[in-house]
């Protein structure tokens, strides 16, 4: 029982359409041994934070699209940490500009995975920074 | 990590309980990650929650892959809302042999309900246990009972036909057929329809639902109803004999419905089905599925705890040795069996 998967919340906040991306990354995290909940596409705040609440998550990784990220994001990581739950590691994935990463940061977000990122490097650095509930 | 002494964990545990008692959905939550992780928090915190649950209406809902079961909750889900009901989701879906990764997809179509405070949803992966839940399945649906929810969905792993575990785990028992999934016989054969309270032919705006739906009440009904007969009429047993024979098991009758989960026709019939089968189940005692769950609960227990037994630092070189000389093919596994059995028997005063 050492080895406990990790368990991770994939969701789509916001109202792009597009969730190949988000899937790609779920299957491929699945291969690398993850417990990948996906919740589909267009997610408030409000629910991914309560799935994420329900099925104590690990990680939450949010896949954003549509620019919207400066609104979303901020919203879903205040959510969380008025949710008591403030040591859950949360990651952005899409196109989201240098300046807004260092913004996203100082609101609670670990680290964003821009275009060419690899499933593998994604799968290191949740393991390497994503702290296992008991 | 919370490592910490026995104590430290007795107090993390009735911390949280006390919590989820109290409402608190984030403590319940960690509960249900210590029951899948089996922690030791895990048992005591169910040894205080269990002696509370079991009023809850417990149903495991089955079939296979793509008939529509995450639909057909979610349409379970909001009909049950409407009538008040506090509603919990144990979702399993397969872990992969290979990675020991799961892709949790179940939560995708219950949408409607995802920040309902009376609904709550939990994703299991089945980690390598192979009956359609996870082997602590029953054990969440425990803690999601004794925290008040009182209509708890059971939602298996796409099934085949013989992964008929849910009928213990659950009150009542639903399995999911799509339509024109096979013909008579197949629905005459043993497995999984035999343990169905009732049998749900979903997306019945599909052609061929309706005779689906037919073709499966003249064989599960009709072969139920002339159970006894069949079962023991071969001539085999002489008349006189039978009064002593113990009773045989006689087949389910199960009731056949028609839905569309999707736009939720004959769902509030299927809820209405529900609650017949539970109010049967209360005035029978509910006595067949609640003592096929406490045994199997308490056998697996005791399995785990023997195979702990045999691994403590005073037994573990003689397990070890013995499995060895098994392996060498100096004995035989019975006779190890027995063996060890005897040998825990002699030298266990205490363990904990």
């Amino acid at each position: 029982m050492a080895d406990r998967p990790l368990k991770v919340l994939i969701a789509k906040p916001g109202l792009d359409g597009h969730d190949r991306g988000a899937k790609v990354l779920a299957r491929g995290l699945r291969d690398e041994g993850f417990e990948v909940v996906y919740t589909g596409l267009r997610q408030t705040p409000d629910m991914v934070v309560t799935a994420a609440l329900q099925e104590d998550a690990d990680v939450v990784g949010l896949s954003i699209l549509s620019g919207a990220h400066m609104t979303l994001v901020p919203k879903v990581t205040a959510k969380l940490r008025e949710a008591g739950m403030d040591d859950v590691l949360v990651v952005v994935g899409g196109i989201i500009p240098d300046d807004d990463v260092t913004e996203l940061k100082k609101v609670g977000v670990a680290e964003t995975f821009g275009p060419g990122t690899t499933i593998a490097e994604v799968a290191d650095y949740l393991r390497a920074h994503a702290r296992p509930r008991s | 990590m919370v490592a910490g002494t026995g104590r430290e964990r007795a107090a993390d545990a009735d911390a949280l309980v006390d919590a989820a008692l109290a409402g608190d959905r984030r403590a319940l939550a960690r509960i249900l990650t210590a029951v899948e992780n089996r922690t030791p928090v895990a048992e005591l915190a169910l040894r205080r929650l269990y002696p509370l649950a079991g009023a809850a209406h417990l149903v495991g809902i089955t079939g296979p892959p793509g008939a529509g079961k995450s639909t057909l909750v979610a349409a379970l889900i909001g009909a049950a809302r409407e009538a008040g009901r506090a509603v919990a989701v144990v979702a399993v879906d397969p872990s992969s042999p290979i990675t020991g990764g799961a892709l949790l997809g179940d939560r995708v179509r219950m949408q409607s309900y995802a920040t309902d405070g009376d609904v709550f949803i939990r994703s299991m992966a089945a980690r390598g246990h192979a009956g359609g839940l996870a082997s602590t399945s029953t054990a969440a649906a425990a803690v999601l009972d004794a925290a008040g929810f009182d209509l708890i969905l059971l939602e298996t792993v796409g099934t085949g036909q013989s992964e008929v575990e849910v009928a213990a785990a659950a009150d009542t028992t639903v399995v999911l057929e799509a339509p024109e999934m096979g013909d008579e016989v197949q629905a005459i054969k043993a497995g999984l329809l035999e343990v169905a309270d009732i049998v749900v032919v979903n997306k019945g705006d599909r052609p061929g639902a309706q005779r689906t739906a037919s073709q499966l009440r003249a064989m599960l009904v009709a072969v139920g109803r002339a159970g006894g007969g069949v079962r023991n009429g071969a001539g085999a047993r002489s008349p006189t004999a039978a009064p002593e024979t113990p009773p045989r098991p006689r087949p389910k009758e199960p009731e056949v419905l028609v839905t569309t989960a999707t736009t939720g026709d004959g769902i509030p019939e299927l809820l209405q089905s529900l609650d017949r089968h539970r109010a049967r189940g209360h005035e029978a005692g509910d006595t067949p599925a609640r003592l096929a769950r406490a045994e199997a609960q308490v056998w697996a227990i005791l399995a785990d705890r023997l195979r702990a037994e045999l691994h403590v630092p005073a037994n573990r070189e003689t397990t070890d040795a013995t499995i060895r000389q098994v392996a060498a093919h100096e004995l035989d596994p019975f006779a190890a069996a027995d063996q060890l059995l005897a040998g825990i028997r002699l030298e266990n005063p205490s363990r904990r």
